[in-house]
């Protein structure tokens, strides 16, 4: 029945042969074994079929309905963030090779994946300063909270301890994955200069059945710099892990590795090496930690091997930590991870190297830090907390911060994320994000804008 | 033997990297740098330790030789059962990369994304329609955490009428994230034994069924490519209970546009957009894995859900957070909205009449291949196929040559080979799925390699043990990389080098 599709091979003519070589009449006795009750005598009710040419035109159009996004000068961060992309990135990850294969479970065949993995994992364990990184997440708040789970299964206490400087939405995702465990979550404060309250850790960690985990972000939501050798410290005293979430990686090529300031456990978003916004995904999770947690990381691992001839070859392997061996006894049920996101991260990193990488944070923090100094000069602007940031920061409006956001929406700009998003209590606060993307004449633009709000 | 090139093994990033190069360019900073350093030097680190230096050329060299040691769909048929690898649409990638899509931050004020939320809001309707359900969350990033998501509903319907269950019953034929997603949402896993016909053993079932049950997780078509026909009296004696049934989608491509998991008593199930619906699977991911729900488990969707108003200012889409029943979020954002972008693309281009062909086309490609080798092969499970078809290695045990050989040497004629020792319930198992994207000659030709390799295992069986003779490396020791894990290139580690 019906004509044929561009995407599918079989003619009508093929079609005749292939049911005469299986011994039936026709298509549908294929489908004898579905109960005739259950078969669909209509067509589906879907759009379609559309040509190539009708399709662009349509995925165009919903594009040009995200209004005007090219015009508006844009200081979003708040989990995701605009960075430039060298165009090698989108050219070599396009390699069919590469994005149109499968897991590497047939390693022979599969050495490319296998190699750049390695790789990756590599250069997540440098910027880390840790010994092991598994081969990706999701993205970052549910790297987080199979963090926690991994700090859990490690040493069970049924009890973490998170600071309120943890993206929100990262919160939630760790309560929702741990809401059906006999896990709690207990929170701390932050100080009045923003960052996170390290006497108040140590009093949550000390209280009653301990905790297996003190869990920070770094920067933090608010763009703060933690104290994280004080944090550690903390966590160590009452025999916890420190876990430091990242959602902005590119902090990594100017900020000391979390690893060596005692983290035990570094993870986060990746998406800021190369893959884009895209409306919030696909990102990047990515996880490192230090040799103890290695029977107990979840997700893909690559280590290197031989061949019988003695040649260097790459493997997944510890698979018995995973879901398809151990079932309901696996480290974690993930199967599917981000392995093209990985590899973008991986062949950004490789472009930027270890000169390109810092230089670019260093934009990143000039800027910012150019932007909170005009910010804290101009009229009606107050800066809230005291502690260094490195992208991003929180400015208090002289009015509700969603209102301003509409009213300069229709000036063309989009001046960061009102943080009464997340926090009700927070209604004239503002999350700015500055990158190099944004050059000065935008960063006094804004200052011009939101001064006028007063 | 193979061009020098194909076989010439690339040294790691951090191998080849030389002081002093670099890849990348930045714009002259245009503010005073020096504001920069005002950061004390505790926050500081004074370098990227082993962090590679390379120039760009090196940097596509390098990648563009390690994607020439990869297979990929574009090079053949890659018949891996279950996994559903076919053709990723051109267009697709095109689209998906539109500035007008791919710029977009997720904190976007709502009204200058309404592209986006349309886009998912259409998605959630057509996903609707295929699979005749009332609801379909987008945000779960994969079908593993599709149905973790999908049984956190479960738990919090049951417990909002006052027992959340003990127990999740599975059958062994079923993919391993079913047991693990189960376990991580806080459920004792049972399996439930299949019958000779490799389907769920219905009295089996019955007899299990009691209060304790919170629901079924059941793969239809079967792992063994088999359709649960029984699957309403399934339905209604789970049903009968009070517990629910749900239904791991990852063989849906077998189905669309002929029967839909909403007609058949499904509660809840989550499918795979890089199965079914095209998009690539990138050496790994990323995916998507919706879930489908009817109107008993709406309320316990994840936030944000997208929803359609029509008011005075014209139609506006909306995100949706104030949902008091929700499980809450199992990700951040909205989900992996640039493999919604490719899933959507995919349904506009096939249609419903593309779609059924799609789905008719892949039973008829897994019947064929099933007709060629079935005279060959053994085939343990004699019922109807749909999608894909298991074969095993018994008839070859004469020969001493098993399943893994027989992969192995279906490199060397140019295929990658079929799921291997999947399903557990069937011993050397060879589960092979080629999907619609592949022609006959193309069937032929593996159906003719399989063969040979037949002739093979029984003529020189020593070939195909050894096998692969052709590829990049050989058969690896994984014992060994896994008895003593080098995860990690490190500057002091003797032995590195090729």
């Amino acid at each position: 029945m019906g004509d044929g599709h561009r995407y599918i091979p079989a003619s009508d003519a093929d079609r005749a042969a292939m049911l005469r070589e299986i011994g039936v009449p026709g298509i549908d006795d294929l489908f004898a074994s579905i109960p005739p009750a259950l078969r669909l005598t209509k067509p589906l009710a879907v759009p379609g079929p559309l040509s190539e040419m009708e399709l662009l035109a349509e995925l165009a159009a919903r594009g040009g309905e995200n209004r005007a996004f090219e015009a508006h000068a844009q200081f979003l961060g708040g989990g995701a963030y605009r960075h430039f992309t060298p165009s090698i990135v989108d050219h070599l990850i396009g390699r069919t090779e590469f994005y149109s294969s499968y897991t590497p479970y047939q390693p022979e065949i599969s050495q490319g994946t296998l190699q750049a993995i390695f790789e990756y994992q590599t250069l997540i364990c440098q910027l880390a300063g840790l010994d092991i990184a598994n081969a990706s997440m999701y993205e970052g708040a549910s790297a987080l909270a199979e963090g926690v789970l991994m700090a859990e299964r490690l040493s069970p206490k049924g009890r973490v301890v998170l600071s309120a400087g943890v993206h929100p939405e990262y919160a939630r995702v760790v309560r929702t994955y741990l809401d059906n465990l006999d896990v709690a979550i207990a929170t701390i404060g932050q100080r009045p200069d923003g960052t996170a309250d390290a006497e108040a850790a140590r009093r949550a960690l000390g209280e009653g059945t301990r905790a297996s985990a003190l869990v920070i972000q770094h920067p933090n939501f608010f763009g703060c710099l933690e104290e994280v050798e004080e944090l550690a410290r903390a966590a160590h005293q009452a025999g916890a892990a420190l876990i430091v979430a990242v959602s902005e990686p590119v902090a990594l090529g100017l900020l000391k590795a979390p690893g060596h300031q005692g983290a035990d456990i570094l993870l986060g978003e990746g998406h800021s090496f190369g893959v884009p916004l895209s409306f919030g995904g696909p990102y990047l999770g990515f996880m490192a930690a230090r040799n103890a947690f290695l029977r107990n990381m979840p997700g893909r691992l690559v280590g290197e091997t031989r061949d019988v001839d003695g040649r260097r070859g790459y493997v997944l392997t510890l698979s018995t930590r995973e879901q398809h061996i151990r079932r309901e006894k696996a480290t974690s049920n993930i199967c599917t991870n981000e392995g093209l996101c990985a590899l973008t991260a991986a062949i950004f990193m490789a472009a930027l190297g270890k000169e390109g990488l810092r230089e670019l944070a260093v934009h990143n923090h000039a800027k910012a830090a150019y932007a909170q100094k005009r910010l804290a000069a101009t009229r009606g602007l107050r800066l809230p907390h005291g502690a260094p940031i490195f992208n991003e920061f929180v400015v208090t409006l002289p009015v509700a911060a969603e209102a301003a956001v509409r009213a300069l929406g229709e000036r063309g700009l989009v001046p960061g994320i009102p943080l009464s998003r997340y926090l009700p209590e927070r209604e004239r606060d503002l999350l700015v994000c500055v990158t190099e993307v944004n050059p000065r004449s935008e960063i006094d633009r804004l200052a011009a804008e939101l001064g006028r709000l007063a | 033997m193979e061009p020098r090139s194909l076989r010439r093994p690339e040294g790691l990033l951090f191998e080849i990297s030389r002081p002093g190069r670099r890849g990348y360019s930045l714009p002259p900073l245009d503010i005073p740098e020096a504001r920069a350093f005002d950061l004390e030097p505790r926050y500081v680190r004074p370098e990227i330790e082993g962090f590679p230096e390379l120039s760009e050329t090196e940097v596509v060299r390098h990648y563009t030789r390690l994607s020439r040691l990869n297979y990929a769909i574009d090079l053949g048929l890659y018949p891996l059962g279950s996994c559903t690898m076919k053709y990723n649409p051109k267009i697709n990638e095109k689209v998906a990369r539109l500035p007008g899509l791919a710029d977009i931050h997720p904190q976007m004020p709502e009204e200058s994304a309404q592209g986006c939320l349309r886009l998912m809001h259409d998605l959630e309707a057509a996903l609707c329609a295929i699979c005749g359900m009332d609801r379909f969350t987008l945000q779960p990033a994969a079908g593993a955490q599709g149905e973790q998501t999908g049984i956190m509903m479960v738990r919090a319907y049951h417990r909002e009428r006052g027992n959340p269950r003990q127990v999740v019953l599975i059958p062994d034929s079923a993919h391993g994230t079913n047991p693990s997603s189960a376990h991580l949402s806080g459920y004792r896993v049972e399996p439930i034994a299949s019958n000779e016909r490799g389907c769920v053993d219905l009295g089996a079932l019955r007899r299990r069924l009691d209060e304790e049950v919170a629901v079924l997780m059941l793969t239809n078509p079967n792992t063994l490519g088999i359709f649960e026909s029984e699957i309403e009296e399934i339905a209604r004696a789970v049903h009968a209970r009070g517990a629910l049934l749900y239904m791991d989608g990852a063989n849906l491509n077998a189905f669309v546009g002929i029967a839909r998991p909403g007609d058949m008593g499904v509660d809840v199930h989550h499918i795979n957009l890089h199965k079914t619906f095209s998009t690539p699977h990138g050496g790994g991911g990323p995916g998507a894995g919706p879930v489908g729900v009817k109107k008993i488990l709406e309320p316990y969707l994840p936030v944000p859900v997208v929803e359609r108003t029509e008011g005075k200012e014209g139609t506006l889409h909306r995100l949706r957070h104030d949902r008091p029943k929700s499980i809450g979020k199992v990700r951040s954002f909205f989900g992996n909205f640039g493999m919604l972008v490719r899933a959507y693309a995919y349904v506009l281009a096939l249609g419903p009449q593309g779609l059924r062909r799609m789905a008719e086309t892949a039973v008829l490609n897994a019947n064929y291949l099933r007709a060629r080798l079935e005279p060959t092969y053994h085939l343990p499970y004699t019922d109807p196929s749909l999608h894909e078809v298991v074969l095993s290695d018994r008839h070859l045990e004469a020969a001493g040559v098993h399943t893994l050989d027989i992969a192995k040497r279906l490199m060397d004629y140019g295929f990658h080979p079929m799921t291997i020792y999947f399903p557990l319930i069937v011993k050397g198992a060879m589960m092979i799925e080629p999907t619609e994207s592949e022609s006959r000659e193309e069937l032929d030709a593996f159906a003719e390699a399989m063969l040979r390799i037949d002739e093979e295992a029984r003529r020189d069986p020593e070939l195909v043990r050894t096998a692969p003779h052709t590829t990049p490396v050989r058969r690896l020791d994984e014992v060994g990389a896994a008895r003593h894990p080098v995860l990690r290139w490190s500057p002091s580690r003797p032995g590195a080098g090729s």
